[in-house]
This record gives structure tokens, C-alpha cells and sequence, in this order.
């Protein structure tokens, strides 16, 4: 049995069917890139992990245990399970150190002193222990999002979901963000990503699935799925890619 | 004349001449000369009759007068620049003309607008001096004021104590009724209901009733500890439960402002709701909801002086028994001095926050 595992995963918001049976297996220390058209249903299959959207049907499993459904302890799940979003989505009240520490803090009750140490050591390793006390607004796209992903990893989450975490940067930003998941890749951090950066997803990625209009069409080694497609709509999607100059 | 300026020629055609705002300027500047200077030398006649008040109306008189001659440089302006203007087209320079013409323009409708504010000002004079200034003798009487302002000054310490807890008590309050408005889930919709019904029946019910009806009512009715209240505590109590339905929803309006992604970031980190709420939400609408929330606290505090229906004996109470004592209402005008003196400042604040958030919207 595969360290997270989604079966037969249906969700609809309203008569709006978006996901439709998805099936996907993730191993530990792999990590798998989900890429696909806007509004295929990346971003909804990831917060359905994440239990930020209850799903219709099929089951989620994490290290064994079923983890969706009536009862499901979600707190507990996200502990687990990290998520960093699109649009960085720190508090914005509060300062680069306090956004990091707020949960160790609230949850595995950290003192203050232990939860600050573990986020300095963090912020070190991406390059802003200098931003510790500074407030998100004075940041740049590319360092917010670097905060946002130490936010997520001080948790110690078991797998960690990047949702098109570089889609909102200027370009020149983007490589800031991308070599610190390498890093986490190198260092065997468990990731499920929704991603437009296909060259960056040919480089870390184990597996790469297809998503088209909530199912997966085709999943396999990146090499295949970006340099040898079978199915048609892959590589139509792939073609429309290269145009815009993205891989 | 080069092409460019045929074109900026062309183009100040459209943009109307100087004649007319200048003439308007110049009659008004002449209007408000004469209705204000008519009106300083009554003042002045009136001055010697009016008592402690002889050398406050002849400095509004000076002042009045002095302030029209401020009405000269803008209308001078006007005109000269509209002279200069006719002077550049001969000349053939349509830049300068239209340069001149707009600061015209501009002197023009600076010397109408001062024109428009001091004539506002100088009716006020003009009302006061009604009736062989009995106006001014009625609300402004200086033996009255003189009289009552110390015992009234003192009796505004009980509305400054009454808004003051109010205020503290509001603020959690109003927070917590606004918690149980956004309840949840199916348990939250009970909670929300009850806390819904009691939003809309006291936003409804008007300040002075809740007042009479808490004050009057729980004595009468011999509820435990609640008719014991005494009518100071009473206020207190009724101003918190119409206020509290008012600051509820303000603090709703701020909770419902936070973008949903704060919660989903929260709660994906693992938090659950009361301390995302807690840590992350509340924090964050109550720095949004500061400036309307002072804006109730104005009102909260101009109401202490309906406390007057129940007996409590606050500066209102006390200025209306010298009013009807010496059948003068300068006692009650005392009252209204002191509300103003403690409002402009918090109004003041209200602004200066309004305009910090409004400077960090547009830096964003
Ligand atoms: N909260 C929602 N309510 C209704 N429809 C939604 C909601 N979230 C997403 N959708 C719809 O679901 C589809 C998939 O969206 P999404 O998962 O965000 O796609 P992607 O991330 O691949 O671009 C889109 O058609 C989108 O409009
Ligand atoms: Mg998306």
C-alpha cells in the first residue's frame, strides 16, 4: 500500500461536476507533479487532500489510516498534511517569525523560545533569517512565498502540497521559490504539485500526472508524459505550452 | 503660429472663457463686503446691551470685517489674470492665454466658495441679533452661563462614566454577539439565530425606550439582583444592550471582510476554528473596524444624555432644572459645548484613521 492514496475521488460544487474519479498513488520521498489546463481541477483535487473541501466520493488514505469522510479528524490530517497556496495567503498582521511560529505554537505547544529556534533555523535555510521581524507587506512576491513554504514545512508535515506556488511571481522571482523545492526533493520531503513550470517538473518530479476536466489521462516517468505522450489531449496541451515559450 | 499652437488654440476654445467666472466673483466679493460689514456695525451697536458678552461681539465684529478684506486678493487675482488673458490672444499666444484663463478661473471660484462660507457664518451673526438679539440672550445668556456651567461641568462626569463603561463592556460584547452570529455548522445555527433575533430587536427598538423600559421595568418587575440595579447602572445596562446589537454587526461586517484564503491558510496549518478566529481573523477585522466602531461610540456617548428619562442626574438633567428655573435655555447650551469639546477630537482620530487606511490601500 502507497504512503497516500486517493481511489476513486468525486467532487461537484453544485451541478459542476470537477473532479471525477481520480486515482493516484504517492510513495514516500516522491514527488509527484500534477499539471494540466486552468480549471481541470488541480487546485481542487489538492485542498480535497487537505480536506479543505469535503469530497463527494472515494476514499483518501494516509500511512494506512482512511482519512476522509464523516468523523475525520481534519485538524489532525493537516498536521500531517502542509499546503502552500498560489497566493502565499500569510497573516498579514503578524511578522515573518510569528507567521511561522503561530501553529508549532498552538499545536504541538512549543514554547516560545523552542518554536522560534526550529523557525529561525528554517528561515536560515531559505535564505531570510534576516526577515524574521519584518511584516509581510514588506516582501517581495518571491520572499512571502518562501515564508509561506516554511510556514507549511515548520509543521513537519508528512506530505506537503504546493498549489501553482510560483504562478503569482514576476519572473525573475520564480527561481527563488523553485530552488527551494529542489532542496526539499534532495532532502526526500514528500510532495503532491500543481504546476505550469514543465522544465522545473521534468527535473524534480517522480511521476507526472495529467489532468484533464477531473480525471487523470496519463501518468508516468516525466520523460514519457512531457517528452513521449500517447494520449492526443496531452499533447495538444503540451503543444499550447511550448507556444507560450513555457517549456 | 505654429501648428501646436493653432491646435492648443483650437482646444482652449472649448474650455470657456474668464468673463463670466470673474464678474461672478467680483459681485459676490461686493454682495458679502457690504451684507457683512452691515452686519459688524450692528454688532457693534448691539454689543454694549448684551453684558459679558461686549467684548466678544465687537472682536466677531472686527474679525468679520477684517476676514472680508482676505475676499480681495483672489478677486483681484481673477481679474487680472482674465485682463492678461485677452492680452495674450491680441498677442497671438494661445499657451499663455489659456494659462492665464484657468488661473482665472481658478482666484474666481476660490473668491465664490470664501464668498459662500463667510455669508453662511454671518447669517449665523444675523440670526443671533434676531429680535433685539434675543436669540443670543435666550441659548447665550452670560449670567446664566456663569450661573450653571461648574454644577453642569460636574453632572457630565456622570455621562463620561456612564459612556466610558458602556463603551468597555460593548466592545467584548458586541464581539461576542458577533461570534454568535457567524456560528458554524448545524450546532452554530441555533446560536446564530437566537444571537440574529437579538441584533434586529434592539438595532429597532430606539435608545430611549431600552432606556425607560430597563430603567422603569426591572425595578418594577422585581427581577433578582437585575432590580436592585441602581438608575446609573441601569443606563450602563440598557446603552449596552441597544450598543452591543449596533457594534455586533460592525464587528460581523469586519469578520466577513477577511478574505476566506486567511481562514483556509489558517486551517490548513491545523488550527482549528476558535483559534483561527482567535489568532488570525478577529486580529485582523478589529484593526478594520476601528474608525465605524468609534463612530458608534460617538453616538453611544451622545445617548448617556437620555438618561434623563430615568432620573439619573446627568449634565442634561441638570442643565434643565436651571432652564426651567430662570426660564433660560444657556444652561442646556453648556451641554452642547460639552458634547462638541468631546467629540471633535475623537471625530478628528475617526479621520486621521480613515485617511492612513485609505494611503495604504493605494499603496498596495
Ligand atoms: N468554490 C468553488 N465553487 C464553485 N466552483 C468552483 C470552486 N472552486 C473551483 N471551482 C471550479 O472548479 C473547476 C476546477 O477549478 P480548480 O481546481 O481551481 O482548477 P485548476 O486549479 O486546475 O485551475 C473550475 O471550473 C472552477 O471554476
Ligand atoms: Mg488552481
Amino acid at each position: 500500500m502507497s504512503f497516500l492514496e486517493i481511489k476513486g475521488l468525486r467532487k461537484s460544487y453544485g451541478e459542476l461536476e470537477v473532479l471525477r474519479g481520480i486515482d493516484l498513488a504517492v510513495e514516500q520521498h516522491q514527488v509527484i507533479c500534477l499539471i494540466g489546463a486552468s480549471g481541470c481541477g488541480k487546485s481542487t483535487l489538492l485542498r480535497c487532500v487537505n480536506a479543505l473541501e469535503p469530497i463527494d466520493e472515494g476514499q483518501i488514505r494516509l500511512d494506512g489510516d482512511v482519512v476522509s469522510g464523516e468523523g475525520t479528524d481534519v485538524d489532525r490530517l493537516r498536521r500531517d498534511v502542509g499546503i502552500v497556496f498560489q497566493s502565499f495567503n500569510l497573516f498579514p498582521h503578524m511578522s515573518v517569525l510569528d507567521n511561522v511560529t503561530l501553529a508549532p505554537r498552538r499545536i504541538h505547544r512549543l514554547s516560545r523560545e523552542q518554536a522560534q529556534a526550529q523557525a529561525l533555523e528554517l528561515l536560515e535555510r531559505v535564505g531570510l533569517s534576516g526577515k524574521a521581524a519584518a511584516y509581510p507587506d514588506q516582501l517581495s512576491g518571491g520572499q512571502q512565498q518562501r515564508v509561506a513554504i516554511v510556514r507549511a514545512l515548520a509543521m513537519n508535515p508528512r506530505v506537503l502540497l504546493l498549489d501553482e506556488i510560483t504562478s503569482a511571481l514576476d519572473p525573475e522571482l520564480v527561481a527563488e521559490v523553485l530552488g527551494i523545492v529542489r532542496d526539499l526533493a534532495a532532502a526526500g520531503q514528500t510532495m503532491l504539485l500543481a504546476t505550469h513550470e514543465m522544465s522545473f517538473a521534468r527535473e524534480v518530479a517522480d511521476t507526472v500526472c495529467f489532468l484533464h476536466e477531473g480525471v487523470i489521462l496519463e501518468q508516468g516517468p516525466p520523460e514519457q508524459i512531457l517528452g513521449a505522450p500517447t494520449e492526443p489531449r496531452t499533447q495538444a496541451f503540451l503543444r499550447r505550452i511550448i507556444e507560450a515559450g513555457r517549456l | 503660429m505654429t501648428l501646436l499652437d493653432v491646435r492648443s488654440a483650437a482646444r482652449s476654445a472649448t474650455t470657456g472663457g474668464t468673463a463670466g467666472p470673474a464678474a461672478l466673483a467680483a459681485l459676490a466679493t461686493v454682495g458679502t463686503l457690504c451684507f457683512v460689514d452691515v452686519t459688524a456695525i450692528r454688532l457693534v451697536h448691539a454689543a454694549p446691551r448684551s453684558g459679558g458678552w461686549h467684548w466678544a461681539l465687537l472682536a466677531i465684529a472686527t474679525a468679520g470685517a477684517l476676514a472680508t478684506l482676505l475676499l480681495i486678493r483672489p478677486v483681484v487675482t481673477a481679474v487680472r489674470r482674465g485682463q492678461q488673458a485677452r492680452k495674450a490672444v491680441e498677442l497671438g499666444d494661445a499657451v499663455a492665454a489659456r494659462a492665464y484663463r484657468s488661473r482665472s478661473r481658478n482666484a474666481a471660484w476660490v473668491t465664490i466658495g470664501s464668498c459662500a462660507a463667510t455669508l453662511i457664518a454671518t447669517f449665523f451673526v444675523v440670526f443671533l441679533l434676531a429680535n433685539d438679539h434675543a436669540v443670543q440672550r435666550t441659548f447665550f445668556a452670560p449670567e446664566m452661563i456663569s450661573i450653571s456651567w461648574w454644577e453642569v461641568t460636574k453632572a457630565f462626569e456622570k455621562n463620561l462614566f456612564i459612556a466610558g463603561v458602556a463603551e468597555v463592556i460593548v466592545l467584548a460584547w458586541g464581539l461576542v454577539v458577533a461570534l454568535a452570529r457567524l456560528a458554524p455548522g448545524r450546532a452554530g445555527r441555533p446560536i446564530a439565530m437566537i444571537a440574529t433575533a437579538y441584533v434586529d430587536a434592539f438595532r429597532a427598538v430606539p435608545a430611549i425606550i431600552v432606556i425607560y423600559l430597563v430603567g422603569f421595568g426591572l425595578p418594577l418587575a422585581g427581577v433578582p439582583v437585575l432590580s436592585s440595579m441602581s438608575p446609573t447602572w441601569a443606563a450602563i445596562f440598557a446603552l449596552v444592550l441597544t450598543y452591543g446589537a449596533y457594534v455586533a454587526e460592525v464587528y460581523r461586517a469586519g469578520i466577513e471582510s477577511i478574505h476566506p484564503s486567511q481562514m483556509a491558510a489558517a486551517r490548513s496549518l491545523g488550527l482549528s476554528y476558535p483559534a483561527t478566529m482567535r489568532h488570525v481573523i478577529v486580529p485582523q477585522a478589529v484593526r478594520r473596524v476601528i474608525p465605524p466602531l468609534l463612530n458608534d461610540f460617538i453616538g453611544l456617548q451622545k445617548d448617556t444624555s437620555l438618561v434623563t428619562v430615568i432620573g439619573t442626574v446627568d449634565a442634561f438633567t441638570q442643565a434643565k432644572t436651571y432652564s426651567s428655573n430662570y426660564f433660560n435655555l444657556s444652561s442646556v447650551t453648556v451641554v452642547a459645548a460639552l458634547f462638541v469639546l468631546i467629540t471633535i477630537p475623537q471625530t478628528r482620530f475617526v479621520d486621521r484613521l480613515l485617511a492612513r487606511d485609505q494611503r495604504r490601500l493605494q499603496a498596495r
